[in-house]
């Protein structure tokens, strides 16, 4: 997550003006309900579903139990495999290790597959800060990087533009980056995709290096997963000479067979599909390859933290761990289908970013401190999600953090934070409501004095009650609450 | 059978009629009903907004003023599943921290004695013929709690669709939540508004008079969008429709 995100405002005031756009709203509208259906489709063909949803998530939490076992024993394959392995603890250190690995090669360009890890580190930018440019591959990535645009979806970085837009950048912006845009160019999909792979098709020919994530990495093998769509990740991954994968430490699970069940699940909760197009694993080197020429001659696996161990330490947040990126929550997210990706100030955006984000950097900037705000609790997100995250439990979990305070793990050491800032008042309201509410007596004495006022009753509220009457009216007070209608009728309650 | 209502604290404040219709539906199928006077709000508003600790006295009182009770209804899904699944969770909690096994105890207790109104006349009564007459178009938004939190699935849809001259007609989209969501509404007015804004135009959409649900607290909210917006569809709880007959109509 890089530095740039941390100076975003709040979720409402970003997420107002997203409501307010028009297109924005439209074109997000268009592209979640498209994929949430697909996706219903494509999970109701599984007659076991609920039962891959239970392993998938027994999985993932077996092996954050025993994390520390399961991410030595990859080391140990990895190397075994002819691969080098780094550890980051942070962003900083991941950025220094791949920028430094880089320059070893004496190259200034490298080729990316799309990967969440990298974004959220922002790699990018360190490596422009050395010299080196990185060109994206991933269709939608590549629209957003000519666009000098941020992501606003987890696998559709590029959701938020429409064919039109799309043209416009290309044309734009292709020519300052390599091959130009064929002109004429419309805006069919077709024509579209076409001009992205022959401006693509320059680079990964040329590539000495690719940088990539994974979407799972085998401890018992050490192979390295990689699920895909459009084949660039697979030209990323064999053409250059060496390979640089950035990967989360919690994307490691125990056995191959494991992938058994992901090869189920994540197609058809991201793309909607049986199963995706491309499939790429590799293990280290491998005898064969480098000697013949087929595939890198050099791999290193650069294992992020980057607050994630700090995330295992807490009891009810840590299952954010076991999310695969499929992004279906945010495609049944109305929150996120009205206020878009960027809302959320980070690469993690809809209701996983709402409760990742806060805990990877902590509750400490506004827009961190809203996002667990950020959500009805509607519980959409939990059914949808394959492994069974209980986002809105942790969402309650995490506004605990905000408004009250408590004790987190913030680089491995247990502190107590004190509540984010401005919920003062609003923790004196929650304390003088419950102690009326905790005093039927006192209680019934305020509603009659409500029932006998409410001629008086504004139509306009103050304070953050105006949030409220700015778009709609107040009930009305009804003349008689119930508890004087039973005590009318029925006699006294007991 | 006695029952025992847990009228809510937003339903007893704003929305007596509800809790009315509740009383005269379940006598009509000769059940007895008591209002337990010790009762208030469940804690929702104070637990989902991050106030934990301001909770658990409310669970306290909620538990000792319904322990003479084997059934305890209530018409709001929100609020039965906070009953259900939030208040084991804040038992767990206080247990975690150090503080007893009090609030496990009155939470495993209570839990499952409380029935949101539809499940009571489905599961427990049997009917979903509750002699009901209203001769008007109705279309039902399922809240998200009663929908996905208790799992109520077609039961109100039913209890709608054998209601005597009731013209049950679709909401596209249904399962999308309103926008209301507690303290969202406050704290993400936008949002929040474009999200029931969008309900409505979907439930005008369906030529319905009525726009049915089974949480006050979400109707408040689309209603006082609708009343904003000087539509002629209004809101109704599902209650009030299941309590009205040919002889004592809804008026
Ligand atoms: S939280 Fe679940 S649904 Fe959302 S992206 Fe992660 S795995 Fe997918």
């Amino acid at each position: 997550m890089t530095r740039t995100d941390l100076g975003m405002p709040a979720f409402p005031d970003a997420a107002r003006e997203a409501v307010r756009d028009g297109v924005l709203r439209a074109n997000l509208r268009h592209a979640t309900h498209t994929i949430r259906d697909k996706r219903a489709r494509a999970v109701a063909e599984l007659e076991d579903w609920d039962r891959l949803r239970a392993a998938g998530k027994a999985v993932k939490d077996h092996t954050l139990r025993h994390l520390d076992r399961y991410l030595l024993q990859l080391e140990a394959a990895v190397t075994a495999a002819g691969g080098t392995v780094h550890w980051a603890v942070d962003a900083d250190e991941a950025n220094r290790i791949v920028t430094e690995l880089v320059r070893a090669t004496g190259e200034r360009e490298v080729v990316k597959v799309k990967s969440m890890a990298t974004q959220e580190i922002g790699l990018n930018e360190a490596l422009e800060a050395a010299g080196i440019t990185a060109y994206e591959t991933d269709l939608a990535e590549l629209i957003v990087q000519l666009g000098h645009d941020r992501p606003s979806h987890i696998l559709v970085p590029a959701i938020h533009r429409n064919r039109a837009e799309i043209r416009d950048i290309f044309r734009a912006e292709m020519g300052r980056w390599g091959r130009p845009a064929p002109d004429p160019l419309g805006d069919d999909p077709r024509e579209l995709a076409e001009a992205a792979r022959l401006h693509l098709r320059e680079k990964f020919l040329r590539a000495k290096v690719a940088v990539c994530g994974a979407n799972f990495m085998v401890a018992e093998t050490g192979t390295m997963v990689v699920f895909e769509s459009e084949g660039n990740g697979r030209m990323c991954l064999t053409l250059p000479e060496t390979l640089i994968s950035v990967v989360g430490i919690e994307k490691v699970v125990p056995t191959f067979r494991d992938l058994e069940i992901f090869l189920q699940t994540l197609p058809r909760s991201s793309t909607a599909e049986r199963m995706n197009p491309y499939t790429t694993m590799w293990t280290g080197l491998g005898p064969s390859r480098g000697a013949d020429g087929d595939g890198p001659s050099a791999f290193h696996l650069v294992l992020l933290d980057n607050g994630r161990t700090d995330t295992l330490a807490d009891e009810t947040g840590r299952q954010a761990l076991r999310c695969i990126r499929c992004s279906a929550c945010l495609n049944v997210c109305p929150v996120y289908e009205r206020a878009g990706g960027h809302a959320y100030g980070s690469v993690y955006p809809g209701p996983i970013g709402a409760v990742l984000s806060p805990q990877l950097r902590g509750t400490d900037s506004e827009i961190d401190a809203s996002l667990p705000y950020a959500s009805t609790l509607c519980g959409a997100c939990y059914d949808v999600c394959p492994v069974a995250i209980d986002i809105p439990e942790i969402l309650v979990h995490l506004r605990e953090r905000v408004a009250q305070g408590g004790p987190v793990t913030r680089h491995g050491i247990r502190v107590r934070i004190r509540p984010a800032h401005g919920h003062t008042a609003e923790r004196a309201a929650m304390r003088a409501a419950r102690l009326l509410l905790d005093r039927p007596g006192a209680l019934r004495a305020g509603e009659r004095l409500l029932a006998r006022a409410r001629r008086l009753a504004p139509r306009r509220l103050p304070g953050p009650g105006a949030a409220w009457t700015d778009t709609r009216d107040l009930p009305s007070v009804p003349a008689e609450p119930f508890r004087d209608w039973w005590t009318r009728e029925r006699g006294t309650p007991q | 059978m006695r029952v025992a209502l847990f009228v809510t604290c937003v339903t007893d404040a704003l929305y007596p009629q509800t809790g009315i219709a509740v009383v005269r539906l379940l006598e009509r199928l000769g059940v007895h009903v008591d209002f337990p006077a010790g009762q208030s709000c469940c804690g929702q508003p104070q637990y989902n907004t991050g106030y934990r600790h301001e909770t658990e006295p409310l669970v306290r009182r909620t538990a000792a003023a319904f322990a003479g009770h084997a059934y305890v209804v209530t018409p709001s899904g929100s609020c039965a599943a906070m009953i259900r699944e939030h208040y084991p969770r804040i038992g767990r909690k206080a247990e975690r921290e150090g503080r007893g096994t009090e609030l496990t105890e009155a939470a495993r207790s209570l839990a499952p004695r409380v029935y949101e109104l539809t499940e009571f006349l489905v599961d427990v009564l049997g009917v979903t013929d509750v002699g009901a007459y209203f001769p008007h178009t109705v279309t039902y938004h399922p809240s998200c709690h009663g929908l996905r939190g208790l799992g109520l699935g077609d039961r109100p849809r039913r209890l709608l669709a054998a209601v005597k001259g009731l013209d049950l007609v679709e909401l596209p989209g249904a399962q999308e939540c309103c926008g209301f969501g507690g303290t969202f509404a406050v704290k993400n007015p936008d949002v929040s508004a474009a999200m029931g804004t969008d309900k409505l135009t979907s439930a005008a959409g369906t030529g319905a008079e009525v726009l049915c649900g089974t949480d006050n607290s979400c109707l408040a909210h689309l209603d006082g969008l609708l009343r904003r917006a000087d539509s002629p569809l209004r809101t109704l709880h599902l209650a009030e429709i299941l309590a009205a007959t040919e002889e004592e109509p809804l008026t």
